[in-house]
């Protein structure tokens, strides 16, 4: 069992949750997640890790609130405990040093996408990160990625923060002016196909990190496969980063939506059964 | 092994023994009908998840235990994986000691509720029984009389812990708990050294945990087991990947002088048709650990699990009778095993097939999926399968199917469980680049000692073998620990 060392929110939906885990502290590297698991009832869910600290032996996680597991994980307060943390997971992100580095990070996609922008950052590129969300609420962790890139371009669907328009728009920009050697994209799944399309038009190299439904994340169950380059792949042992111009997004999104009925209806008892308490 | 067949002479020459011979003449023995194990109505079990074998009552036990000849030459010993001396076990429980057949079991076999419920008796010990090879009568109950004296110590409450060497100080690591791992641990931990089994899932017990479900092992059966462990000290750590959340190296710096692999086969295969990424197409692993790990069928848990109205598993191995026989349970009005050879040649165990057809499982033998068809929203509808004709015999001396051109037609489905092999999980071997791995992923040992290529390191089980038997696993497992106790013993001082 890990403990919550401490917690803040980024906003009502986004909680960045610090737990005790010296040895995945020590081991982990950017683009490594861990699966956690709340209570005896609870669900493996996949969270990257967002930052480790090795001498106070904790890692980060930064969650958003879309069902019962994330939930319930913004709900545990400092002193609580995990029931269960594995770790790190997937394989780490290639991090070379290749000249200008545009990283695109969409809504809680931003989380994954700060280790990754840190990483790039000292291995001696250039980097300029576009994040954007549907609103200005929905901005998570602009200070931390302002910290490691050359440039932050922040973009809402509704122009409440930022500049007004789709994520793919703030790249369009940047790609016009200057010349971008490797493109990295973290976000919803429609975010990303669109993302990757836009890096493809510009024959941009892109790697993608995928976020799709897990069991046990130990390449044991064959539910986060994907179609990449033809070939099916798991996430969660061949990934979850793969170039994003193979990926079968199309596909990918159905998959994603295969247990949404039963999500949702788990997602109404439980938000029920915590108004009736 | 000549000093084996010289103390099962002496063990055999015991007074009590011949005293519990002469007690019968042979020709009533032989003239008692095999025993029927009591099961569950299949129409009420295939909605629950109560065990379908409910175990022999004691005057039934007592009755086939009756039946065993003690045979002068006791082939029956040979069938069996780890030799359990099966007359002496037997003919305790024919004198009523039925602990104490319990501590014969005990002598070879480290889970013996385990082995009684799954070994595939009719191809090992009861295959080569007396009366299968010479009387071509039914074989006496093996596995049935092991679950008895198994299941009457755990119930006694008297469930005897071996005695364990004073602790020798030395640490060794076990990678993977499953019967390999288990087995291992309980006989190291028997030689007086310092047991850590590591575990990467949130749960102890590999296969036996989130695969075989509970209307065959129920998890109370494996736990004892493993608290048996504990008692002899045997330290068990969760949610730990070796390779991933510490190396090799790490383990070595930290004080571990020998490691052993015993982390199964866990990767599902796949057959790559089209389609077949298909929501609601699924690998057997997924669905069984959604259902057996995550416990997805029962009310309150968080993992959801598809319930499918018309369900094909594809496969005709254990995993694939399990698959579907956890659909019928789930709710599915029509489960199908879909399976390219013919009944003969399916590898699961006669009675598991058995069950499935009673509990109204439909087997479509010599058929083959070479199709999925989605509908609109990416949710497989159909399935187009192939009809096959068996050929030749192939290596593995079973016939190999051919496919029948133009015999192609569509079934519909609303999910479908991929059942069809596991590959070795290759963890370990990705993080260790020296470690000698076989062209299909598996490690490669000294078959006399299961030692790899890297000196410290033994392995067993499924990662060695591929997917294979709770037997086989737990066999290797005793065998790396005689050779890493003699290892360690001999790179000691
Ligand atoms: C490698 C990896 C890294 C991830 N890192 C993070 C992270 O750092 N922070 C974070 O907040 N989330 C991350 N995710 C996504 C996270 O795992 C899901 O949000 C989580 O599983 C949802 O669980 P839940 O029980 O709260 O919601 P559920 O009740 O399971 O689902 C709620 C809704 O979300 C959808 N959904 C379920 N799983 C996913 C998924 N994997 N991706 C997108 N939608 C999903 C469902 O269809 C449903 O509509 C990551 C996923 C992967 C595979
Ligand atoms: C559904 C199903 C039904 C079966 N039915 C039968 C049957 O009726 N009779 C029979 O004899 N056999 C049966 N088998 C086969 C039998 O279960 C296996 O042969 C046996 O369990 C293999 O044992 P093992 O110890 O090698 O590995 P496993 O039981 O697979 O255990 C390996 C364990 O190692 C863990 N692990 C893997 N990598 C790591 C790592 N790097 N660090 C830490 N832990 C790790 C895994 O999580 C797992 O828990 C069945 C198998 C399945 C899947
Ligand atoms: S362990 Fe298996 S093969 Fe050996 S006697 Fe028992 S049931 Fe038979
Ligand atoms: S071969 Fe059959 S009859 Fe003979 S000792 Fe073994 S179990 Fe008994
Ligand atoms: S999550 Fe099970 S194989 Fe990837």
């Amino acid at each position: 069992m890990n403990k919550v060392v401490s917690k803040s929110f980024f906003s009502e939906n986004v909680v960045c949750i610090e737990i005790e885990a010296p040895r995945i502290a020590k081991a982990r590297k950017a683009g490594h997640f861990v699966m956690v698991r709340v209570g005896d009832k609870g669900e493996r869910i996949p969270l990257t890790i967002s930052s480790a600290d090795i001498q106070k032996g904790t890692i980060t996680l930064v969650v958003q609130k879309v069902g019962v597991t994330s939930r319930k994980l913004a709900e545990l307060e400092p002193g609580d405990y995990i029931t269960d943390l594995v770790g790190p997971l997937g394989q780490a992100t290639h991090v070379k040093n290749v000249g200008t580095v545009l990283a695109c990070g969409g809504g809680v996609g931003v989380a994954p996408l700060l280790p990754i922008v840190e990483a790039m950052k000292e291995a001696g590129n250039r980097v300029i990160s576009v994040i954007a969300a549907r609103n200005k609420d929905l901005i998570i962790l602009e200070d931390q990625i302002r910290a490691f890139s050359d440039e932050v371009i922040v973009m809402t669907d509704d122009g409440s923060y930022g500049t007004k328009g789709l994520i793919t728009e703030g790249m369009e920009m940047v790609i016009a002016r200057e010349k971008i050697d490797e493109a990295v994209i973290i976000g919803p799944a429609i975010m990303m196909k669109f993302a990757s399309l836009t890096t493809k038009k510009h024959n941009i190299p892109s790697i993608a990190s995928l976020n799709t439904i897990m069991v046990d994340g130990t390449g044991m169950c064959g539910a986060c496969r994907v179609t990449v380059g033809g070939k099916t792949r798991f996430v969660c042992v061949d990934g979850p980063e793969f170039d994003a111009h193979q990926v079968d997004f199309d596909e990918m999104l159905l998959r994603l939506g295969g247990y949404k009925e039963l999500e949702k209806q788990a997602e109404v008892e439980y938000l029920c059964a915590s108004k009736k308490k | 092994m000549a000093t084996n067949i010289e103390k099962l002479k002496q063990e055999r020459d015991a007074a009590w023994r011949d005293e519990i011979r002469k007690s019968k003449k042979n020709k009533e023995r032989t003239d008692i009908p095999r025993v029927h194990m009591p099961e569950a109505p299949a129409m009420e079990r295939r909605h629950s998840y109560v065990e379908v074998n409910s175990g022999l009552i004691t005057e039934q036990a007592v009755l086939e235990a009756s039946r065993c000849l003690d045979c002068p030459d006791p082939t029956c010993i040979s069938g069996c994986p780890v030799e359990i001396n099966i007359p002496k076990f037997i003919k305790n429980i024919e004198r009523g000691e039925f602990l104490e057949s319990a501590k014969v079991l005990k002598e070879t076999s480290t889970l013996p509720a385990v082995c009684g419920r799954v070994c595939p008796q009719e191809k090992q010990c009861e295959a080569s029984c007396f009366y299968q090879l010479k009387l071509k009568k039914e074989p006496v109950a093996i596995g049935y009389l092991e679950r008895f004296a198994a299941d009457y110590e755990q119930q006694s409450g008297q469930i005897s812990i071996p005695e364990v060497a004073q602790n020798n100080g030395v640490k060794v690591a076990v990678i993977g708990s499953g019967p390999a791992g288990l087995a291992f641990a309980g006989d190291m931990a028997k030689f007086g050294y310092k047991v850590h089994v590591f575990e990467a899932l949130h749960q102890i017990g590999g296969v036996l945990k989130y695969g075989i479900p509970e209307f065959r092992l129920p998890n109370r059966i494996v736990d004892v087991e493993i608290e048996s462990l504990q008692k002899m000290g045997v330290e068990f750590e969760n949610n730990f990947i070796v390779g991933k959340t510490a190396t090799i190296d790490d383990l070595r710096e930290e004080g571990f002088k020998g490691f052993f692999v015993g982390s199964g086969a866990g990767l599902p295969r796949f057959m790559n048709i089209p389609g077949e990424n298909l929501v609601g197409i699924l690998s057997s692993n997924e669905y069984l650990t959604r259902v057996n790990l995550m416990g997805a069928s029962q009310k309150g848990m968080d993992t959801p699990v598809v319930c499918g109205k018309n369900v094909a598993v594809i496969g005709g191995g254990n995993t694939a009778m399990d698959s579907v026989r956890t659909a019928l349970r789930l709710g599915a009005e029509k489960a199908m095993i879909i399976y390219r050879r013919s009944l003969e040649e399916m590898p699961a165990r006669v009675e598991e097939v058995k069950h499935a057809m009673e509990e109204g499982v439909e087997f479509l033998t010599l058929c083959n999926p070479v199709e999925y068809i989605g509908d609109s929203t990416g949710r497989v509808k159909q399935m187009r399968v192939q009809k096959m004709v068996l050929g030749e015999p192939d290596s593995s001396g079973r016939r190999s199917p051919v496919p029948l051109e133009g015999s192609e037609y569509l079934i519909d489905v609303d999910t479908v469980v991929v059942s069809v092999g596991v590959s070795p999980n290759p963890l370990i071997s990705q993080s260790l680049p020296n470690l000698k791995v076989s062209r299909w992923g598996t490690l490669e040992v000294n078959p006399d000692t299961l030692q790899t290529s890297i000196p410290d390191l033994f392995a067993g089980g499924d990662i060695v073998r591929g997917g294979a038997t709770v037997i086989l696993a737990m066999g290797d497992g005793r065998k790396a620990a005689a050779s890493m106790h003699d290892y360690l013993s001999n790179n000691q001082a």
